[in-house]
């Protein structure tokens, strides 16, 4: 009789992570890798009848055929990033000659595996905000190559933003970059994170930054998503804000054919500032998931979530933005608001601001709209003598405004700006 | 400069012009008067190239140029101007720079450079002052929380920075304080020369009184009914519409 062994999806896919060679990491890591491992065989992928995966399908990202890239030298690009800081990471790998530094007294900033075998917070909080019953979060944890390391010592201000670059440049790619930010007491700092793609097919981000945000100490990071058009990406932050801190994260999600971003804030001190900040500018058949969680655990929060789609062609976008108000959490102020544009008869927008709250004295709102463009203004701004295409792009240039004024670093500022103009400019 | 004949308009099958016979020349003010509803602001929608309304019939020749053929943009830059009866507000786009780019535009379509900076900022200070528009509000987004009457001077002063042929007011005075009044009808006039011309709508004779009219219509039921000299508007004003419409009556029955 002959013995057939069904391999089931997820066996296929960590299948892929076979050859990769770990061993050079450090025990610390290497037990967390174990104990990943462990929690994997446990847990399944999502399918849509799970709540928390609703709106986003994923067999095309976890059917795909996928392979691990070495370590590459020898890359010629010039990446024209506007800072002194900058990681480069190339299919998960830190690019030593690519990445450039800036010496900055407080401020270490290297790549992951270095920080392993120096850093002492790194090995005390490693893996300690991740969610253990999240499988792609798991298999980040267990099969990162490596990622960028951030930490910022207290009191120091950093003026100059950091860069994380995250590249992919070869076809189905699959690569796992792992973050890890802390910024002590009463520190300030800005980063970007930015993924490009300069490859055409079939690859997988899979990110994971853990972000600690000290007392009142001040943190913004700025996430572009520039993946290729038929490569897909789940990025998941988990952030924990101590009193007086304030957060800032600005996502923009510019390709990608399914890209789905796991925001946790799951814990805030008392005093907190947390500003949720989003731009999905979609086109073709982009499909595009934020899902938000914010716990206000203490009093006298603020938070404050904006999200806007700019829907073409046959995009989907989802938000789900969850905000808790535990019953501690008096004088939370909590606001959030998701608002889209269709552009087309074949975009859609799923949206579900859910606000689950348990005390007494707070104000929260939330507020969901969906339309097309203004047909009167469209119309008063051509009369006047703007081409169609021009006050169309002026629209959406104005829709986006508000998001985009929220970001601290002028570079990005400059290129959403840019971005926006030359995607809108020619649609008819 | 126009010349309009025998327009039909319907919206959603329902016909709101229905024959519209009116010629405009070059240093000519035309003052149209009618009831609500008559149409009056669908004949400035239709010539400002609005595309809910379906031209079912008829012709309007603009400066040499079939009209009816032209997008809403290049009779703007033709130099079509309507001031809106109802200007809508827009968040988010500055007034001054969106004027930037349609003046620049209309230059580009023209084969002339953009004009500089220094040339347009000079170019708002005189035309905001002329229609005494507080600096601030042209700096701020399109008529976003403007007062009816900043809208409406916002207009005048759009119309000032464009320096149209043809100017279609839609009720322009309509909200506006005696003062406001004053300053947008001098806006008009001092924007007056022998080469453009203007179409004022309105229900009031007072605007009348600043900007004096050669002709004065009457729009009812979607045609012209009748047409006289200035003196009209106050006859109209005194005696309501009433007397033309029997006049009309008698004449079809
Ligand atoms: N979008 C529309 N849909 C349906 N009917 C319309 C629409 N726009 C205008 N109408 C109708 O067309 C007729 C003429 O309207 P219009 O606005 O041109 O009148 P008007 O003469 O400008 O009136 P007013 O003096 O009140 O400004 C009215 O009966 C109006 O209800
Ligand atoms: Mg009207």
């Amino acid at each position: 009789m002959n013995e057939t062994v069904t391999l089931t999806n997820k066996d296929k896919f960590l299948s892929h992570f076979d050859l990769v060679d770990f061993s050079m990491d450090e025990d610390f890591s290497s037990d967390k890798r174990k104990e990943a491992m462990e929690l994997i065989q446990w847990l399944d992928f999502p399918t849509s009848k799970a709540e928390y995966w609703k709106y986003t399908r994923i067999n095309k990202i976890i059917k795909g055929d996928y392979k691990v890239s070495a370590p590459e030298n020898e890359i010629e690009i010039d990446l024209a990033v506007p800072t002194k800081n900058c990681i480069v990471l190339i299919n998960g790998y830190f690019s030593e000659e690519l990445s450039f530094f800036d010496i900055t007294e407080g401020i270490q900033f290297s790549s992951l595996s270095d920080a392993k075998k120096s850093s002492s917070i790194l090995k005390e909080k490693f893996n300690s905000l991740v969610k253990k019953d999240e499988i792609f979060a798991d298999i980040n944890s267990a099969y990162h190559q490596d990622g960028a390391f951030m930490h910022v010592a207290k009191n120091v201000q950093a003026d100059e933003p950091y860069y994380i670059l995250n590249m992919v440049d070869d076809s189905n790619i699959i690569s796992n970059p792992r973050n890890f930010i802390f910024v002590e007491q009463g520190a300030n700092a800005k980063v970007v994170l930015k993924t490009i793609n300069t490859a055409n097919t079939g690859s997988f981000t899979n990110m994971v930054s853990e972000i600690f945000v000290e007392k009142n100490a001040h943190f913004e990071i700025n996430k572009i998503q520039d993946e290729a058009e038929d490569s897909f990406q789940i990025a998941t932050e988990q952030v924990v804000q101590a009193d007086d801190s304030t957060f800032k994260i600005n996502t923009f999600t510019l390709n990608g054919a399914i890209v789905r971003n796991n925001l946790n804030i799951d814990s805030l001190g008392k005093n907190t500032m947390t500003y949720l900040n989003g731009l999905y500018p979609l086109k073709g058949k982009q499909h595009v998931d934020n899902h938000t969680y914010l716990l206000h655990r203490e009093p006298n929060g603020e938070s404050h979530e904006l999200y806007k789609g700019i829907m073409g062609d046959s995009s989907t976008g989802v938000f789900n933005g969850k905000v808790f108000v535990h019953r501690e959490a008096q004088k939370t102020n909590a606001f959030q608001s998701n608002a889209n544009i269709v552009m087309t008869d074949t975009a859609t927008i799923n949206s579900k601001p859910e606000l689950e709250i348990y005390a007494d004295d707070v104000k929260c709102s939330h507020g969901s709209t969906t339309g097309q463009l203004d047909e009167e203004a469209l119309f008063y701004l051509r009369a006047r003598g703007l081409s169609k295409e021009s006050a169309r792009a002026v629209l959406v240039n104005a829709f986006a405004s508000d998001v985009i004024e929220q970001i601290g670093v002028d570079a990005v500022k400059d290129e959403i700006e840019k971005y926006i103009d030359d995607n809108y400019q020619g649609i008819k | 400069m126009i010349k309009i004949e025998n327009l039909h308009a319907s919206i959603e099958g329902t016909e709101i012009l229905t024959g519209i016979n009116l010629e405009v020349k070059a240093g000519e003010v035309h003052a149209i008067m009618g009831p609500n509803g008559s149409g009056k602001s669908t004949l400035a929608n239709v010539l400002a190239g609005r595309d809910e309304y379906e031209v079912t019939e008829g012709s309007v020749d603009f400066l040499g140029e079939d009209l009816l053929d032209m997008e809403p943009e290049d009779r703007s830059r033709a130099g079509l101007f309507l001031a809106f009866q109802y200007p809508v507000e827009i968040p988010g786009v500055s007034n001054i720079n969106f004027l930037k780019t349609a003046i620049n535009e209309a230059r580009e379509k023209r084969g002339e450079d953009p004009m500089p900076a220094k040339d347009f900022l000079k170019r708002v200070k005189e035309k905001s002052k002329l229609v005494e528009l507080d600096g601030r509000l042209a700096n701020r987004s399109v008529n976003e929380g403007f007062s009816g009457g900043e809208k409406k001077r916002n207009e005048i002063f759009q119309m000032a920075m464009l320096d149209p042929k043809l100017a279609v007011l839609d009720e322009t005075d309509s909200g506006l304080d005696i003062d406001a009044l004053r300053i947008v009808a001098n806006g008009v006039n001092e924007l007056k020369t022998k080469d453009n011309a203007s179409i004022v709508i309105t229900h009031y004779q007072r605007l009348l009184d600043y900007i004096v009219p050669d002709f004065v219509h009457v729009l009812y039921q979607g045609k012209i009914v009748k047409t006289g000299p200035k003196e009209l508007a106050l006859e109209l004003e005194e005696r309501g519409y009433d007397w033309i419409i029997k006049e009309l009556e008698e004449v079809t029955a």
